[in-house]
C-alpha cells in the first residue's frame, strides 16, 4: 500500500446531497404526489457506467441554436418580447470548469405561453418563438444564449397558482450520473417565493443558487439586458487522500 | 491547491415540467426547422456491430395511469462491453455506436429504442457485471432526474451474480430491473417503469 498525498486524480464522484435536492414528495405540487417513488433509493459506489457519459462534438449544433429569438423565425422576423442575452459557467462542486458539455434551455414566450399541443392558457402564441436552443460549453465552462423574456403564466394545481418567469435547462455534464434538470429565475422577481414548485427546495440558499443575476457590464447597448447563470453539476472527489494499493 | 476540495454545492434539481418535449425533443413535439433532428433519436449507424434489439415499455404513474409527458434517456455500453470514449470537441466524426439515446414517450407513456445488446462492463474488483443499460427519467411532478437501471431476462446466470441486482434483498422488486424478451426478427426488451406502486421500479441514488 502507498499512501499518495499528491496525485489529486480524479476519484469517486461525491454523493448527491438529497437534503440539498427537492425530495421526490412535495403535496403542495400536487403532480408530486402520483409520482413520487415511495421506496428507499438503492445507493452502491458507481461504476463506469455510471461515470462515463455521452459526449457531444460542437459540430451537432446548428449556427441559430443558441438564438432563441431567431432560431423559429418564419418570415425573417425576430421573437417578440423584451431581448436578453443568457451566459453562465458550468461548474462541478469543486469549482473546476465542465468544457464541451451540451446545455439545452427551453422556455414559455414572452407572453407566458408555449409551443405546445396540451398548453391552453390564453396569452397568444408568437409566431416566431420556437421556445427552444442549446449550446457546448467552451474550454473554460461558459455558455451563452440570446432569448426574450419569458412572461410568468397560470398553471392549474392550486385555485391561483403563478410560475414566475423562468427557463428550464438541461445539463449532461461528463458522467451520466452528472445529468441535471433544474431553471433558472430572473433576480428581483418577487413570484419566485409564491411559486409551489420553487418551494419544492428545502433550503433558501438552494433557491437563490437558482436566481440568475443581472449583468449590467454584459449588457449589449441598445439591444439586450445580459443575466448570469452558473450551473454547478457534482464533483469527483480526489483521490489524494485515498490509500491505493500499489499497482492498482 | 485549488479545485480539488468541494467548495460549491450542486444546483438544485427542478422538475422537468410538462413541456420537457420542446427543450429535448422538439421535432417529436412538431417544432420542426430549429434542430435538423433531436439529439438522441437514432442511436444506430450502419458500422454499429452487434445484435440488433428493441427496448421497449411505459412510464406508470402511482396509479397505473402513463406519464405521457416524460423523456426517457439511455446510456449503455457497446457490444463489446466499451462504452463510447471521449471525441474531441470539435470532431466531426460519428462513433460506430454513440451508446445514448433519448426518447419523449407517447400518449400512452410507451417509449421505444432502437439499439443493440450491450456487452458485460467491470464492475467493482474487475469482476464483470451483468448487461445492462442505464435508464434517466424526467417528466412533469418528477423533482429529480429518477436513475435506474435495465437488465436482459435471458442473461439468467450474469443477472444472478450481478452486484447491484443482488443488492436488492427482495426478489420481486429485483424483477423490476429485468426486462422481458419477446422473439422477433428484432427481439424486443420490455420493460415498464413504476414510478409508485405495488410493482415501483428499483431507483437509484448512485
Amino acid at each position: 500500500m502507498s499512501n499518495s498525498i499528491h496525485s489529486g486524480g480524479e476519484g469517486e464522484l461525491y454523493s448527491r446531497d438529497r437534503a440539498w435536492h427537492p425530495p421526490a414528495f412535495t403535496p403542495d405540487y400536487k403532480t408530486s404526489i402520483l409520482r413520487s417513488p415511495r421506496h428507499a433509493l438503492l445507493s452502491f459506489r458507481p461504476t463506469v457506467s455510471e461515470l462515463t457519459g455521452p459526449v457531444f462534438g460542437d459540430s451537432a449544433l446548428g449556427p441559430l441554436d443558441n438564438d432563441l429569438i431567431r432560431n423559429f423565425s418564419q418570415d425573417g422576423a425576430d421573437a417578440i418580447g423584451q431581448r436578453l442575452i443568457v451566459y453562465g459557467q458550468v461548474l462541478d462542486e469543486n469549482a473546476r470548469p465542465v468544457p464541451h458539455t451540451l446545455v439545452e434551455f427551453w422556455q414559455a414566450n414572452a407572453g407566458g405561453r408555449y409551443r405546445h399541443k396540451r398548453e391552453s392558457y390564453l396569452a397568444p402564441l408568437d409566431p416566431n418563438f420556437g421556445g427552444c436552443g442549446r449550446a457546448i460549453t467552451d474550454e473554460s465552462g461558459y455558455y451563452h444564449f440570446r432569448t426574450i423574456r419569458p412572461g410568468a403564466y397560470p398553471w392549474p394545481n392550486g385555485g391561483n397558482d403563478w410560475r414566475p418567469a423562468h427557463i428550464h435547462f438541461s445539463v449532461f455534464g461528463h458522467s451520466f450520473a452528472q445529468r441535471l434538470i433544474t431553471q433558472m429565475y430572473f433576480e428581483g422577481d418577487p413570484m419566485i417565493w409564491q411559486c409551489p414548485i420553487v418551494g419544492t427546495i428545502p433550503d433558501k440558499a438552494g433557491i437563490e443558487q437558482l436566481i440568475a443575476r443581472l449583468d449590467r457590464r454584459n449588457t449589449v447597448p441598445m439591444d439586450a439586458l445580459a443575466y448570469r447563470f452558473d450551473i454547478v453539476l457534482r464533483g469527483r472527489r480526489s483521490t489524494i487522500f485515498e490509500n491505493k494499493r500499489e499497482g492498482n | 491547491m485549488s479545485n480539488i476540495f468541494p467548495t460549491l454545492r450542486e444546483s438544485p434539481s427542478q422538475t422537468a415540467g410538462p413541456y420537457v418535449h420542446i427543450g429535448l425533443t422538439p421535432n417529436f413535439l412538431g417544432i420542426e426547422g430549429v434542430y435538423v433532428e433531436d439529439a438522441g433519436a437514432s442511436m444506430l449507424t450502419p458500422d454499429t456491430k452487434g445484435e440488433r434489439i428493441t427496448i421497449t415499455g411505459r412510464v406508470l404513474d402511482g396509479s397505473g395511469a402513463p406519464v405521457a409527458d416524460a423523456v426517457v434517456e439511455l446510456w449503455q455500453a457497446d457490444a463489446d462491453g466499451s462504452y463510447a470514449g471521449a471525441r474531441g470537441p470539435h470532431s466531426n466524426t460519428q462513433p460506430a455506436f454513440s451508446g445514448w439515446g433519448r426518447k419523449p414517450v407517447d400518449s400512452e407513456g410507451t417509449f421505444v429504442f432502437e439499439t443493440i445488446k450491450p456487452g458485460p462492463v467491470p464492475g467493482p474488483l474487475g469482476k464483470p457485471q451483468a448487461p445492462h443499460a442505464q435508464l434517466w427519467i424526467v417528466a412533469r411532478g418528477i423533482n429529480i432526474g429518477l436513475q435506474t437501471r435495465l437488465y436482459f431476462a435471458d442473461e439468467t446466470t450474469a443477472n444472478a451474480d450481478d452486484f447491484v441486482l443482488n443488492k436488492i434483498a427482495d426478489p420481486r422488486r429485483r424483477e423490476t430491473l429485468i426486462a422481458r424478451r419477446e422473439e422477433g426478427a428484432v427481439p424486443r426488451y420490455v420493460l415498464d417503469i413504476h414510478l409508485q406502486g405495488d410493482h415501483e421500479t428499483v431507483f437509484f441514488d448512485v
